[in-house]
């Protein structure tokens, strides 16, 4: 499964991880509708890491497309919530 | 998954079209797609010159066989002639047993001869693919690239910033000042046209004024050329009238360099009086 970190590439990941990662995404979800801002934060850089740390970088030039994208590592809480609204990433 | 990673994925895809992620450039995927399809046809032509290789290393074969066979042919004619039956049945049967390879040899000349022949026809086909895919990715390309300046523009007329509030008026300024010039332009030529409106330049002109021109043109030739003759006679009379001050001799020479005819009519009397 590619993975995308915005603003900084895409990595490959094992299907077998996706579980514990789940948890954390989960929890991630949870607290930005909460609006937890601290817990948010802190979420956002444990899932990033671990999604560093299990997958593999793909090459800039790798045409493929991201199943799962993640937030860039300094998305405030709000920006994320934004991105997720009915506008979508793209405005209009 | 409900998470965030799952939702931004789909938000994404949603909206792959305008997604300008660079990643997922669809210009980059064309060009990409129309790379491989190179290396496809790089390959099939590379089939191509392989299997004609072999074609051509069994045509060597086929025509070494064939100069043994000739040879061996011969060899059985003169032990024929010089009476070695023996001999002459040897190189039949050694011929005989050529000719069998050849025969084979022959069968995967013309296996391999259709073969090449597929081949070219599929390099053929392919080659036009990928020449009418690189016009339609050329195409889809310049499409997307004017989608996506149309994107920034609709992100200026949103009002994304002050500024780029500012750049969306001026653009609808410019249009809509465009559309009225040619909305304008277009009026005119029509009411021109009907007659409704009088041309000021000055440079089309109906069809009864210019018949009238040319007649009032007509008339003022010919009312010139009236006036012309009318000065010519009254000077002539007064050449004649006013005598002493040049020699008919003078007369005659300044009225032929005029009307020849005038002046042989009024001068014939005057070479009578001499």
């Amino acid at each position: 499964m590619i993975v995308r970190i915005m603003g900084e590439g895409q990595v490959r990941l094992d299907d077998g991880h996706l579980t514990e990662l789940n948890k954390l995404d989960d929890e991630l979800l949870t607290e930005m509708e909460s609006g937890d801002e601290s817990g948010f934060r802190r979420t956002l850089t444990a899932l990033l890491e671990e999604v560093r740390r299990l997958g593999t970088p793909l090459p800039d030039a790798a045409l493929e497309p991201s199943e799962l994208i993640l937030p860039s590592p300094d998305a405030t809480l709000e920006e994320v919530r934004e991105m997720l609204s009915d506008e979508g990433l793209i405005p209009g | 998954m409900s998470g965030v990673m799952k939702r931004m994925g789909m938000i994404f895809r949603a909206k792959a079209n305008r997604a300008l992620d660079r990643a997922e450039d669809p210009r980059e995927t064309l060009d990409y797609s129309y790379q491989k399809q190179l290396e496809l046809l790089q390959k099939v032509r590379r089939g191509v010159a392989d299997v004609a290789t072999s074609r051509k290393r069994l045509e060597l074969q086929l025509n070494q066989l064939q100069n043994q066979s000739t040879k061996l042919e011969d060899q059985g004619r003169k032990a024929l002639a010089l009476g070695r039956e023996d001999l002459a049945r040897e190189a039949l049967s050694r011929r005989a047993a050529l000719q069998q390879q050849v025969t084979d040899l022959e069968t995967q000349h013309q296996t391999l001869q259709g073969e090449e022949e597929k081949l070219t026809l599929a390099a053929q086909r392919l080659q036009a693919k990928v020449d009418a895919f690189r016009t339609r990715k050329e195409t889809i390309k310049a499409t997307y690239t004017a989608a996506q300046a149309q994107t920034r523009i609709g992100e200026a007329f949103s009002g994304i910033s002050e500024e780029m509030g500012d750049v969306g008026l001026a653009i609808q300024r410019a249009e809509d000042k465009t559309a009225q010039l040619q909305a304008r332009a277009g009026a005119i030529d029509e009411l021109l046209a009907s007659g409704a409106l009088d041309d000021q330049s000055g440079m089309a002109k109906d069809d009864i004024q210019a018949e009238l021109d040319r007649l009032s043109g007509g008339t003022d030739v010919e009312l010139e050329l009236q006036r012309m003759k009318a000065e010519l006679a009254g000077g002539t009379s007064q050449a004649i009238g006013s005598g002493g001050g040049s020699s008919p001799q003078q007369a005659i020479e300044g009225g032929t360099g005029q009307d020849e005819s005038q002046s042989q009519q009024q001068d014939t009397p005057r070479f009578d009086k001499q």
